[in-house]
Formats: structure tokens, sequence, C-alpha cells
């Protein structure tokens, strides 16, 4: 039986007097029990169909034809079509949260910061089961307790704030299944966890609706996502469903070209040395002219360009009482972080949010200042101390180094124009002048494959793609020597994310430049460095060449991370079961030999090879742990 | 822990006060002369023989000889036993003249806040759930008028007005045969009979900025993922705004209460000089123009104490009002 049954729903927006469809005869089921993934990039129209099952689209939009049947399995034999209720009525008031619960991507802004999350979970349990007080909270404690709350009478009475980005959507999660809801609507559930909570979560879903019978609909762009816990799969393109079918079909015999490419798009781990991601379309139609970098004996023989050791950074945070001292505590942001980049290597660094590699990024920048350590760089000619520079020095040193930045959005200016925005680095430093300074704005648009006709658009004009290339020929204009990319794919879609990522591999090759590249995302970190180092707690737990890395992870912390990176591949199905209940980064959970033993030696960074380091305590044996 | 917040917060007021005090006193005594020698000037212009013996004496009993940073502390120090000095243009002790006048003050006050707020309020989030219609419109538009006519401009219109149509004068606060009388309910009735003129020729300005505060920020809450959160939940629309982004766009006001009360008082001066009230704004620009250093003074430090109360009060809301400000302990403003 199908719950939901949708067919042939179309949905408009009207903006600034403009009607605009913007799902167009979209048609689709969810059997019961069943999980249905809808797949599809940013402004596919996969939200916004999740909006119109709630009956919440926003004031702009409207269902303009179709129908969305919901069939309560509670009284069979019963539908109602969503799409012909009265948007504020009781019916779909009824349904909503009581019969279809939904959670949302960010569990930080879902949850009310003022309210306490038990008071959320009772307002929604109240209104759809009228009870006394003291029996809801009952139930609600029990909620808590199954979606892994350790103490739920403690976490009734918390504000979001208060928790950390698991819990919090663990909470949402209690709060959208506490009427036990027939279907649960999961709008980018794990979207912005880190990969081990992304797994934890996952899990957590699975088991409940095995617990609860319900159906859920998954809307994701995440492929790895979609193969660990779909049944059946929906792709949704521009409002219109291009392929669906059940998840054995789809992945093992795509027939749209789109899904293919899309299949094709996505970095993963068993890509061979030299393979190239296979972009919907190359930022460039030419072929990068690849201008001929040192050997690698050359490369090993020279100084590295950028030599970081013993770079250390603390925060203090809490509360500071008026007398005495508070709940002060000291946050290591970056723990006694050493790290070589040679020349034309990209360097990986790889964390979760928090571990301390953007602060690392920052202090090499010369944005924050460490509180111990030394930086080098050294362009093999003249080795400058980056944190002793001042004044001029400094200023002409800022070249040098440039960043690519996460979000392409907030970091262009709304109020410059592209031309202004490339042109700002090279009038800050007194590059050449005026005509000849336009001819390099020109050519460095044309190196990111923009056509330059574009220069006096302002950047809400260009796709989020096409913005990122901006913030990468704005890096590129100096011809700094070392680029930080901190996650400049993230925020990206798959399509859009393999071009970037072959742009800057294109990049790399023609101008000989260096990377320290920053992700959270182990198979694109795998696609594009020669070498990675994984971040943990402020410290660097293990560095080795990619192969060695991908092959033979030593540290608990790698390994966990690697095990939780869903596939889109059928056959290597994720191990839920495997992640740490606290999260890989929880030290707690590791083994002896790589926790700091409190009356023993600090640890330290053992040799295995190759180039492969790994931190444990000294003269542990790692090779009989592997 | 929040008994010790504001704890915290009242000790940090005393520091706030004494810079006001001192920057008070300093920029009452920044003119030339005092308010002796303009005293003398004034009776020698008029032809008058000045009594320049007296005037010595009393410079003397003031501590007018003495050097500024003394006088400063008398003053204070006077201010902190609750003698809040002598005017000299009145001859008689500040507490009596300002007494009738600051309650008077306050009341006005008080109301026209009370007034702000009920009006505002139910407008704002009118407009901010109907954005773009025509009652948006419309009320933005008598909103803009509201903050765009000078207080005192409304207030001539309005004496006009009651003239022309109702044949009654308006002017004052009381009428005039209860000034100066205690308190008594005829005197009250008198008062809440011309209070609401002042009220809403005062609160028209706050009243139109408050609106448009209020539609911004419950626009921006509407937005908020939380909001679609409660709609998730079933909860009906009217119910799901008040319990959260009405919630939230509160912070805004009640952060707003330290800074109304100075804008209100500081507003009401110039229309009570058209309208004539007893209040004590016309008080206060009068012995600003002869110097009369401790009405003065002391008035304005009684202003300046009623603004950090006001912040107090606000704060102390806010912290209730937000678990991030109460748990936290650091503002997010």
């Amino acid at each position: 039986m199908d719950i939901l049954r949708i067919s042939d729903l179309r949905i408009g927006f009207t903006v600034h007097g403009l009607a605009r469809d913007v799902v167009k005869g979209v048609s689709l089921r969810v059997p019961a029990g069943k999980t249905v993934a809808l797949v599809g990039e940013s402004g596919s129209g996969k939200s916004v169909i999740s909006q119109a099952i709630m009956g919440l689209l926003p004031r702009a939009g409207a269902v303009t034809g179709g129908e969305i049947l919901f069939r309560d399995p509670d009284q069979p034999g019963s539908s109602v079509d969503i799409a012909g209720l009265p948007a504020e009525g009781t019916e779909i008031r009824e349904l909503r949260g009581g019969r279809i619960g939904m959670i949302f991507q960010e569990p930080m802004s879902s949850l009310s910061p003022v309210h306490t999350i038990g008071n959320q979970i009772e307002e929604a349990l109240l209104l759809h089961r009228p009870m006394p007080k003291r029996e809801a909270r009952g139930l609600i404690e029990a909620m808590l307790k199954r979606v892994g709350f350790k103490d739920p009478h403690r976490a009734y009475g918390l504000y979001s704030f208060e928790l950390s980005g698991g819990l919090r959507q663990r909470a949402m999660l209690a709060m959208a299944l506490i009427c036990q809801p027939a279907l649960l609507i999961a709008d980018e559930p794990t979207t912005a966890l880190d990969v081990t909570i992304q797994a934890q979560v996952l899990d957590l879903m699975r088991d409940l609706q095995a617990e609860m019978g319900m159906a859920i609909l998954l809307i994701t762009h995440d492929l790895g996502v979609v193969a660990n816990m779909a049944d059946e799969v929906v792709v949704i393109y521009h409002g219109e469903i291009l392929e669906s079918g059940p998840v054995e079909s789809i992945f093992r015999q795509p027939r749209h070209p789109y899904l293919k490419a899309l299949l094709k798009a996505s970095p993963h781990f068993d890509m061979a040395d030299g393979e190239r991601l296979v972009a919907l379309r190359e930022a460039r139609p030419r072929a990068p002219v690849v201008r001929p970098v040192m050997t690698a004996a050359q490369r090993d023989a020279a100084p590295p360009l950028l030599s970081v050791r013993g770079l250390r950074k603390s925060y203090t945070t809490g509360a500071r009482k008026f007398f005495g001292k508070g709940t002060l505590s000291t946050v290591k942001a970056v723990d006694d972080v050493s790290f070589d980049i040679r020349r034309g290597e990209c360097l990986g660094l790889v964390g979760e949010s928090g571990c301390g590699k953007t602060t690392v990024s920052k202090i090499i920048m010369r944005a924050v200042k460490p509180d111990t350590g030394t930086i080098r760089f050294d362009d093999g000619q003249a080795p400058v101390d980056v944190l002793a520079l001042e004044g001029e020095d400094l200023r002409a040193f800022r070249p040098r180094v440039q960043m690519i930045f996460q979000d392409p959005v907030s970091s262009l200016s709304p109020r410059m124009t592209v031309m202004s925005i490339l042109r700002e680095p090279l009038v800050i430093h007194e590059r050449s002048e005026g005509a000849e300074q336009t001819a390099r704005v020109r050519s460095l648009m044309e190196d990111v494959g923009l056509d330059p006709r574009f220069l006096n658009r302002y950047p809400h004009s260009f796709s989020g793609g096409q913005r990122q290339r901006i913030g990468i020929a704005r890096a590129l204009a100096l011809d700094p020597d070392l680029i930080i990319c901190d996650e400049p794919v993230s925020a990206l879609d798959v399509s859009v994310q393999a071009q970037i990522l072959n742009l800057l591999k294109d990049l790399q090759a023609e101008r000989g430049l260096t990377f320290l590249f920053i992700s959270h995302n182990l198979a694109v970190v795998n696609y594009m460095a020669d070498r990675i180092a994984v971040m943990a707690n402020g410290r660097i737990v293990e560095i080795a060449p990619r192969h060695l890395l991908f092959t033979q992870p030593r540290h608990p912390y790698t390994k966990a991370l690697l095990r939780s990176v869903p596939f889109a591949d059928l056959d290597r199905k994720l191990d839920f079961k495997l992640a740490a209940p606290g999260g890989a980064s929880d030290s707690t959970h590791w083994a002896a030999a790589f926790r700091q033993d409190p009356d023993g030696d600090a640890l330290t960074h053992l040799p295995l090879g190759e180039g492969h380091f790994v931190l444990a305590r000294p003269g542990a044996d790692i090779r009989e742990m592997a | 822990m929040l008994l010790q917040y504001i704890f915290k917060r009242i000790l940090l007021m005393i520091p706030t006060l004494l810079v006001t005090s001192a920057l008070i006193f300093t920029v009452i005594n920044l003119p030339e002369g005092d308010y002796f020698e303009t005293l003398a000037a004034e009776m020698q212009a008029q032809g008058e023989k000045a009594d320049l013996s007296r005037i010595e004496f009393l410079k003397q009993e003031y501590g007018f000889d003495k050097p500024p940073v003394e006088r400063y502390f008398r003053w204070v120090t006077g201010l902190l036993q609750g003698d809040m000095g002598y005017s000299f243009e009145y001859q008689r002790p500040v507490r009596e003249i300002v007494g009738d006048r600051l309650l008077l003050t306050m009341m006005v006050s008080f109301v026209t806040i009370i007034f702000t707020w009920v009006v505002a309020f139910p407008i704002g989030i009118y407009s901010a759930t109907h954005q773009y219609s025509w009652g948006d419109y419309g009320l933005t538009f008598l909103g803009l008028i509201g903050l765009a006519v000078p207080h005192f401009l409304l207030a001539l219109v309005f004496m006009y007005a009651a003239n022309i149509w109702f044949g009654t004068s308006i002017g004052g606060l009381v009428d005039p045969q209860y000034l100066n009388q205690p308190m008594s309910w005829a005197k009250f009735r008198s008062v809440l009979e011309h209070l609401w003129i002042p009220v809403i020729i005062i609160g028209a300005g706050g009243t139109a900025g408050m609106i448009r505060a209020v539609r911004a920020n419950l626009l921006d809450e509407l937005q908020k993922q939380y909001f679609v959160t409660a709609r998730a939940k079933g909860l009906p629309p009217g119910k799901a705004l008040r319990k959260y982004p009405l919630r939230m766009s509160l912070n805004f006001f009640v952060s707003d209460i330290g800074d109304i009360l100075p804008s209100i008082v500081s507003g009401a001066e110039i229309v009570a000089i058209v309208l004539s009230l007893q209040t004590t704004g016309p008080l206060l620009i009068r012995a600003l123009q002869a110097q009369d250093m401790y009405l003065a003074g002391s008035f304005l430090m009684f202003l300046s104490f009623l603004t950090v109360i006001g912040v107090l009060i606000s704060d102390i809301a806010l912290a209730i009002l937000d678990p991030r400000i109460r748990l936290q302990g650091t503002a997010t403003k």
C-alpha cells in the first residue's frame, strides 16, 4: 500500500509578478514502511515538493495542478488530497506533526533557542494527543532515551544551544516522531553534520523506521546517503522526474544520461592515480597547458615551500564570574601542529568541524596570532619567518599566500562588479596600471572559464559554481605560490563540484601552484591531495601520502572517518554499527596506545616509513595494532 | 546565577553614574561665569543696583569660591543623602520645585510608553503578517507621517483643532485650580482628562518608529526555520506566531526600554512648552539658560539615574526572557 501518492503535481511561484513553474508534473509514490529518496541538486524543486506535502508552501508559491494523496494506514480505505485542503485548516493541521513528521537540514535553526527541548516536544505531543502533562513527560523522556540521549530527564530541560549538532538532530527526530507519524519527511537531515555523526543519525533513522514502521521520504543531494538508505529512488531535475525505480535498478543500470553523469561526477575512493572526474560541463573548453614541473627527485631535494612547526592556539570560553574564576575553560583549538608542504604539492587537511583546521589556515594567513610555533616560507630564494613579519614586509608577503573560501555567496561583495572584485588585489598591491590591470583581469576570467564580457556584472547574477570561479580568479590575481582552499566545494552541487575540482587541478598543473586543501569530505581530498593530514581535537593524528592513508590507516580516528563515508555504491554499504557513540573524535574510545598517558611522556608522531606518521605513545608498537 | 547577574549589573551602575555626574557638572560649568555673575549682569542691565554683599555671601555659602573639584564632591555627597541642592533662581530647595513636576513627567512618560506599545504591537504584527498588502501599505504610510511630523507642530495642530472644534483649551496637564494642590481624586481625574493629548503627540513619532521596528523584526523571525518547524508540528498559525517569532522579537523591545526613557523625556520638552504642561521640561530649559547649577544638575542627574535604571530593567528582563543570555553569560544583541 502506498502511504503517499503524488500524481502530476505542479507548483508555481510568483516572483515580482512573474509566474514560474517550479515543479512540472511530478508523480511519485511512497510505499508504507519504505524509504524513498528524492534526489536532486539545489533548485531542482525537491524541497518545494516536501513543503507542498506539509501544506507549508511559501506565500509566493501555490499548487497549480495535480494531487497529493495521503492514505493513513490507521484509517484504511480513506484518503486525503492534501493539495486540495485549505492551507491553514484543521484537517491539514491534524496531519502535520500528527501523521506526517518532518525534520530539516539545520538542526540549530530548526529548534527555538528560547524554549527547552522538552517544551517543544511536549507541544507537538499534546497538540495531537491530549493527555496529562505528567504522562506526556514520561512518553517524551522515553522518546529522548530512544533517540540516544543518555540522561533524558536532564535533556528535557536543556536548550538547543547547549547541545551538539548531532544531539540537536536527534532532538528534532524525537519531536517529529513523538506522535508516531505514518510518514517522516527528512529534508537533507544529515547534510550539516560531520560524517561520523551522519552515520549515527542515519542509523538511528533506520532503526526507528524498523520499530515504528513509518515510511520515510528522504530528500537529499548525496548519492552516498541514497545508496545506503533508500528502497526506491526518484531523481528530479529542474522540476521534472527523470528517472525513478527501486534502488537496485537505479544504481546498477542508470538509464538517464543525467544520472549517469552525476554518478561519474562524484569523487570516490577507488579512483586510479591521474583519473579525472567527468564534470557535467567543464569550466573551460581548453586543455591545461602543463608547465614542466619539477621532477619528484628535484621536488624532494628542494626545501619545503611552507614549514609549520609546533603551532599552538588556545581560546578561553565560558562565563566569567564577577568573583572568582567562574566556569572559564581553555580550549586548545590548535595543539602542537607541525607539517611541511612541498612546492607544487597539494596537502589535504581533513577533520570534523571544530577540529582546528580552519584556525591553522587563519594562522598561516596571519589573521590569527598563535600562542607559540613557527612558520617558515621558502620559495627557494629567500626564506621568510612568516610569524615575525611586520608592516611593509608583511604587506609584501601577503600576495604569496592567497585563500579560496567555502561560501561563494558571502565571500564576494554584492556591491562590487566582478571587474572591481578581481582588480582590487592588483590595486592594493600596486601591480601595473589601468589598461594593463584590465587586461590581466580579462585573462584571469578566461583562465577560470568565464566570459570576460561578464566583468561588468555583479556577483548575484552568477550561479554558485560561477561565483566560486570568480573567487578562484581573485586568489590567482597576484600569482601566489600557495593557495589555501578552505572547503572550496562543500557548498556546491555534485555536478559543479567536479567542475571546480578539475579546474583547480588544471590550474595547479599550469601554474605550478601549491595547495593546502582543507575539507571534511574524504573523497574530495582523496581526489585532490598528494599527502593528507588528519586532524582531531586540534592535533594532527595521522599524516601520510594519499594512497597509504586510504589503504593502511593506523589511527582509530582515521579508520572511523574512512568507515563512515557513505559510498554511492550498493556493494559497499556502510557498516553503521561501527560508528563510535560519542563521535569518532572522542578519544576515550581510542585504543590506549593513542591516548595520552596521564603519567607517561607526551604523545609523539611515530614514523611508519614512506612519510607516514601517526600520533601515539612513544614506543607503542603500532604495526601490531593495524 | 540570575541574582549574581543582577548584583553585577547594579555594581556596574555606580561607575556609570559617577562618570555621568562628572560630565554634567563639567558641562554646566563650562560657560563663562556662574549664576551669580549672570544675576548681577541681568540686574545691572535692568538698571537695578546689585546687592553685591548678598551675592558674595551666597557665593561663599555654596562654595563658589572653592575649586570646582571640591564643589563637585559637595554636590555629589549631597545627592547621595537625598539633598538635591538649592535653586538660586527660585530661592527654594530643588526638591520642592521639582517634586510635583517629576511625578507628572514620570506619569506622562510612562503612559506614553504604554501607549506606544499598545498601539505599535498589534499594528506591527499585522503589517508583518500581511506584508505588501493594502493594509500594510496604508499603516506604513500613516506611520511615516507620524515619524515625519515634528512633535511641536503636531502639538500646535492639536491645540488649534481642539479650540476650533471643542472650544476647549487643552494646554496644561491639570486644571489650574489643582495646580500646586496635593494629589487628590479630583486632581487625578483632571490629570487623566488632560493626559491623552500630550501622550498622543509625544507618542506619535515613537509609535511610528516602533511599528517599523516590530514589522522588520517580526519579518526576520518569520523567515526562520523554527517557525516552519512549529507549523510542521501542526500548530495553528496564530499560536505558532505568538509562541515563537513574537517571543523572539520581544528581545528587541526589552532592550529598547533603556533607550526609550530618555528619548521620550527629551522629546517631550518642546511639546511641554508649547502645551504649557507642568512637567519638568520647561523648568530644565529655564534652569540651564540661567545656569541655575543645582537645579539643572540635580535634575539631569535624576534623569540619568532613570535611564540607567531603565537599562538595568531591560537587561534583567532580557536575561529572564532569553536563556542564551542567562546561560551563556554573554550578551547577544
